[in-house]
């Protein structure tokens, strides 16, 4: 049924990391309702959504500077990502 | 606490069905071409990032990409100023408003391919009634098919007649919306037009142009009708904007994988950009 869509386990693995994320939030935001407005360091009101889509658009843009100026590996841009995202939610 | 009635969440199903069927599904399948070669007969190979580093690489992309800021920045520099001021001059009440508003809404019901084709003849330079009166008779050398320049100036001057409207009507619904008591105070105030422009017009005016100027940056940023008809993206490469190079690696030379991972990094600048725009304009209404 999904053949034509070609899929691979790291795509598959992806995809589950993105909607596992986008369960999370919307489970907390369920559990604490509210969204958890806030004005954070970078003068912007953001709330949890905010946050995560910041964070995602952010690691997109870290991973492909990082492709374009370093190429291979890519642990790097992995590290610098997972620190853009506790700084996303932490402070922005 | 209060109970909130859920079942609106009902309402938007279908919708949300919709467009996993026809925006998520095959956004997904994007996602898995661009890690993948394959030779047709839905048969993959795997190549990891490749035709991302590629591609990130490549004095192609480069060029293409900066011809569609360059088109997407003039055709944004000219068409929101211009909207502005012709709406600034049209008629606020009487018989003329209807008449001006149907003119300026006629240019944006026709078909894209349509408005590419009609140009596309207009501009030639033998028989074309533009192309014509260019050459023969002010005797200015203009030839989209072989200048570059001319191409440029013909692409560009086809996408103001064809979306300037769409500022002029957005702002002209701003304008018409500012009640009579501001013109008043401001008059009684001695206040200048230009004035009464920066600090009456242009605030109340604010909402709308945030639309426009988004509406205008996403479907300037994703043309791709109106250039092929028109130029085909010539002559040699000088109008092919990213689209345009897209369709060509993905249907001219079925490079599916190359064309999915170029997909997925115009979708990422296209949604930085309109987040960047949408947030900055909306900024100081949150406070």
């Amino acid at each position: 049924m999904f053949g034509w869509m070609a899929w691979t386990w790291p795509t598959i693995l992806f995809f589950c990391g993105l909607f596992t994320a986008m369960a999370i939030i919307t489970f907390i935001e369920i559990r604490y309702p509210g969204t958890s407005e806030r004005k954070g360091v970078l003068g912007l009101t953001t709330t949890r959504g905010d946050r995560l889509f910041l964070s995602l658009l952010g690691a997109a843009y870290i991973f492909l500077a990082w492709i374009f100026f370093f190429g291979m590996p890519l642990w790097g841009p992995l590290a610098i990502s997972i620190g853009w995202g506790v700084f996303c939610f932490w402070k922005v | 606490m209060k109970t909130e009635n859920q079942k609106a969440w009902f309402f938007v199903l279908p919708v949300l069905l919709l467009v996993a069927f026809n925006a998520l599904i095959p956004m997904m399948t994007v996602v898995n071409y661009s890690v993948q070669e394959t030779f047709g007969n839905n048969v993959f190979f795997f190549e990891g990032l490749r035709w991302f580093e590629q591609l990130l690489n490549s004095e192609r992309f480069h060029a293409a990409l900066g011809r569609q800021f360059m088109f997407t920045g003039i055709i944004l520099a000219i068409e929101i100023p211009l909207g502005i001021i012709i709406a600034l001059s049209m008629p606020r009440q009487g018989f003329w408003v209807p008449v001006c508003l149907v003119l300026m809404a006629l240019p944006m019901l026709i078909p894209w391919n349509v408005v590419g084709a009609m140009w596309n003849i207009f501009a030639l330079p033998d028989i074309g009634l533009l192309g014509y009166l260019m050459n023969t008779t002010l005797g200015i050398n203009y030839d989209m098919t072989q200048s570059p320049f001319a191409a440029w100036a013909t692409i560009i001057t086809m996408d103001v007649w064809h979306w300037t409207s769409l500022v002029v009507l957005l702002s002209y619904a701003g304008l018409v919306s500012i009640p009579d008591a501001y013109y008043q105070a401001a008059k009684i105030d001695g206040a200048s037009p230009f004035k009464v422009f920066r600090y009456i017009q242009l605030p109340k005016m604010k909402q709308v142009l945030t639309i426009a100027i988004l509406l205008r940056f996403m479907d300037s940023f994703n043309i791709y009708t109106e250039p092929f008809v028109l130029t085909g993206g010539g002559p040699g490469n000088s109008t092919t904007l990213l689209s345009i190079d897209l369709v060509k690696i993905a249907l001219g030379q079925f490079d599916l994988g190359p064309a999915a991972a170029m997909s997925l990094i115009y979708f990422a600048i296209t949604l930085l950009v309109s987040w960047l725009f949408y947030t900055l304009m909306t900024k100081d209404d949150a406070k």
